[in-house]
């Protein structure tokens, strides 16, 4: 059984700025909705790294807090990495008709160890194929704040991802952030590329009969 | 050369290295160079792994004992018939060189590759003080005939192309035959060693740093390729070893043990070409070597960094690999992060030695990719130890006001669920509005710095919480 409980934020942003009291708070508040569940799945690599890599270090000083820390952090998962690696599921039923590549977001692949999960999923999904995508494991660019606060480093670093991601030829971009896909998929769309962006979840849950990211306006 | 910071002008450095472009495109050149040769040595090596993590513990104790052993230190050099100076700061390490340069009559020194003397200045206080330093070590060379400061800690000329360093080698080496070819890779390193190689002879002192300091031995080790390392400690009278105080280990024994970690990260070698030992000045059955052996150890403000948040840092090796893959470094180069330490390592290290009210720029320029991490051989936790000195820089009010004043307008809603639902589902509506039939925006109030770059995509009018209640209710 899935529920959503109220909600808002992680606090990355926060906890990446500087401002450790606000992110506490907004992980305390997180810690109190989520802890009296068996799992937490998140969509997007980088707030699950902020759960279960970023919460215990947060409340080192505090001996019950970080305890329950701990173990929120221990049950959360990201999307993909739980189908896979907990609920040990290898293939899917899902049909899309095209060339896909994937960038290895930062967080889910550094903090989390996502790697081969989204491809062997993927790799199940009738009439795909996939297409690695060179340096796929380099940053996009995005970095939260950094995208705006130094918008020139970001956008050459974004500008190499999204020349790759041309190079490949792919229909579609996939990954497993939210961050860099808004990202990577505002240069593509900046550069004129055809290339679609979407969640890998999307394809996984055979819904991509649905506009991809950026492209609402396309379909209607 | 100078050692004024320019830190404080990351951004406005950074646009310039973008916008000029020479340094992004020399770059893109070799970086792929580095990590390639890098994860071949690491993964043709099973143990590389609990290298590291011995590596680390080494550091780990050494720092945490380190009065100890570099008393223990200071007494081997002695013992050796050497001599220890301690530096507190940069002002008073260049003066002790000065003093011992002017001691011996030196007319000319010739040096290794040193950080810590680009960090102290030392060549421009040596050149106004009447005595010629000059750089052996390639890179090093082809940089003081530009008049540069590093971009990079192991391959300090690493911004440059090899047409750009033909040119300066044509400007500079006058008394050579104009016509001659200089085409080749091959034929810069012969005229450079040419014309470096009466400097190595005509040399009083000779200045080198150190990879390793040896509490056991009271040695000091360097590791170089070309072989001018030994040249400039083994030809002069005098040779002056100058290092910074955290580079000290308790035996040969944890010395051998991070070496096989230190060459195989930073150039992918197993070793590098040169491993060099020196312990104390000629002895009286040595075929060469020094009459006088001389170390400063400097402090510089990294007495201050143990027992902090940022003690990890002092575990460094210098070895650049964090820099080699960081994605921030190869798009603007070494010399944007403004003083000596660029890319990640001196993201943390600068603003504990000049002060972060200085160099705040630097631990805020990074995405957090955490690569750097993910490759250092010690181990340091630098996007960690980036996000303390925001920290820092967040208690003190150092960072922009509007970037306070937007993360507390943030976190306003974001601490009350009801609202931040209602306000975040209004602003999906009302952007899908705005949006509609664009799919995309190419530019939106108060988004400039994002849209400047990329189009950001309109909202399907819907949050994920809003869909997901519509469908629970059906």
């Amino acid at each position: 059984m899935v529920e959503v409980p109220p909600q808002t934020c992680c606090g990355q942003p926060a906890f990446n700025s500087g401002d450790r009291r606000t992110a506490r708070d907004l992980a305390l508040q997180m810690i109190e909705a989520f802890e009296r569940f068996d799992y937490v799945v998140v969509p997007s690599g980088s707030c699950g790294g902020m759960i279960a890599k970023h919460y215990p270090e947060l409340f080192e000083d505090d001996p019950g807090l970080s305890v329950r820390a701990q173990k929120l952090a221990a049950k959360t998962f990201e999307l993909v990495s739980f189908l896979t690696d907990v609920l040990g599921i290898m293939q899917v039923e899902a049909k899309h008709a095209g060339t896909c590549t994937y960038h290895d977001s930062c967080s889910g692949l550094r903090e989390l160890g996502i790697k081969r999960q989204p491809r062997q999923l993927l790799g199940s999904v009738e009439g795909l194929e996939m297409v690695e995508l060179k340096d796929s494991e380099v940053c996009c660019g995005f970095g939260g704040t950094f995208a705006v606060k130094y918008g020139p480093i970001s956008d050459q670093i974004v500008t190499e991802k999204a020349t790759n991601v041309n190079a490949t030829g792919a229909k579609t971009l996939l990954a497993g952030d939210l961050g860099c896909l808004l990202n990577i998929a505002g240069k593509l769309s900046r550069m004129g590329s055809e290339v679609e962006v979407r969640h890998v979840a999307e394809v996984l849950a055979d819904m991509t009969d649905r506009p991809a990211i950026g492209k609402m306006g396309a379909s209607t | 050369m100078s050692v004024h910071p320019t830190s404080h002008s990351f951004k406005d450095n950074a646009s310039r290295a973008i916008a000029d472009g020479s340094v992004p495109r020399a770059l893109k050149n070799v970086r792929q160079n580095f990590i390639d040769k890098r994860v071949k040595a690491v993964d043709a090596l099973p143990e590389f792994e609990a290298l590291r993590e011995s590596a680390r513990e080494i550091k780990n104790h050494t720092l945490a004992h380190l009065d100890l052993y570099l008393e223990r230190y200071e007494q081997k050099v002695k013992d050796s018939g050497g001599h220890v100076h301690f530096a507190v700061d940069s002002a008073e390490a260049r003066n002790i060189v000065l003093d011992i340069c002017r001691k011996v009559g030196a007319r000319t020194v010739t040096k290794g590759k040193s950080m810590i003397s680009e960090e102290i200045g030392l060549n421009g206080h040596l050149e106004a003080a009447g005595i010629v330093p000059v750089e052996t070590d390639l890179g090093e060379y082809i940089i003081q005939l530009r008049g540069e400061t590093p971009s990079h800690i192991i391959a300090p000329a690493v911004h440059l192309t090899k047409d750009q360093i033909e040119k300066d080698f044509r400007r500079v080496h006058t008394q050579l035959d104009p016509n001659r070819d200089l085409t080749e890779k091959r034929s810069l390193l012969t005229e450079a060693r040419t014309m470096l190689r009466e400097k190595f002879l005509a040399a009083d002192v000779g200045i080198t740093g150190a990879n390793f300091l040896i509490a056991e031995t009271g040695s000091s080790v360097i590791v170089t390729n070309e072989g001018n390392g030994d040249l400039t400690q083994i030809l002069p009278r005098v040779h002056i070893v100058i290092a910074s105080i955290e580079k000290v280990v308790p035996t040969l024994e944890d010395v051998s043990q991070i070496l096989r970690v230190l060459a195989r990260s930073a150039t992918g070698q197993e070793m590098s070409v040169y491993t060099t030992f020196s312990t104390g000045p000629r002895r009286a059955t040595d075929v060469d070597g020094p009459e006088e052996y001389h170390v400063v150890l400097l402090d510089n403000g990294r007495s201050a960094m143990l027992g902090t948040e940022f003690q990890d840092m002092l575990r460094c090796i210098r070895c650049a690999a964090c820099m080699n893959h960081c994605p921030v470094y190869h798009q603007i180069g070494g010399h944007a992060y403004g003083w000596i330490y660029p890319g990640p390592m001196g993201s943390v290290l600068t603003p504990s030695l000049i002060g972060v009210d200085k160099a705040g720029h630097l631990p805020n320029a990074s995405t957090f990719c955490g690569r750097c991490e993910s490759v250092c051989p010690m181990k340091i936790p630098l996007p960690k130890m980036m996000r303390h000195w925001r920290e820092r820089e967040f208690e003190r009010n150092l960072n922009p006001a509007v970037a306070r004043y937007g993360l507390g307008f943030w976190a306003f809603f974001a601490k009350k669920p009801w609202l931040y639902n209602l306000s975040t589902r209004v602003a999906a509506k009302a952007m899908k509005l705005m949006g509609r039939n664009k799919g995309r925006f190419q530019s939106l109030p108060g988004l400039g710095a994002w849209t400047q770059y990329r189009d950001f995509a309109v909202p399907e009018g819907e949050t994920f919480q809003a869909q997901w209640k519509k469908r629970a209710g059906k």
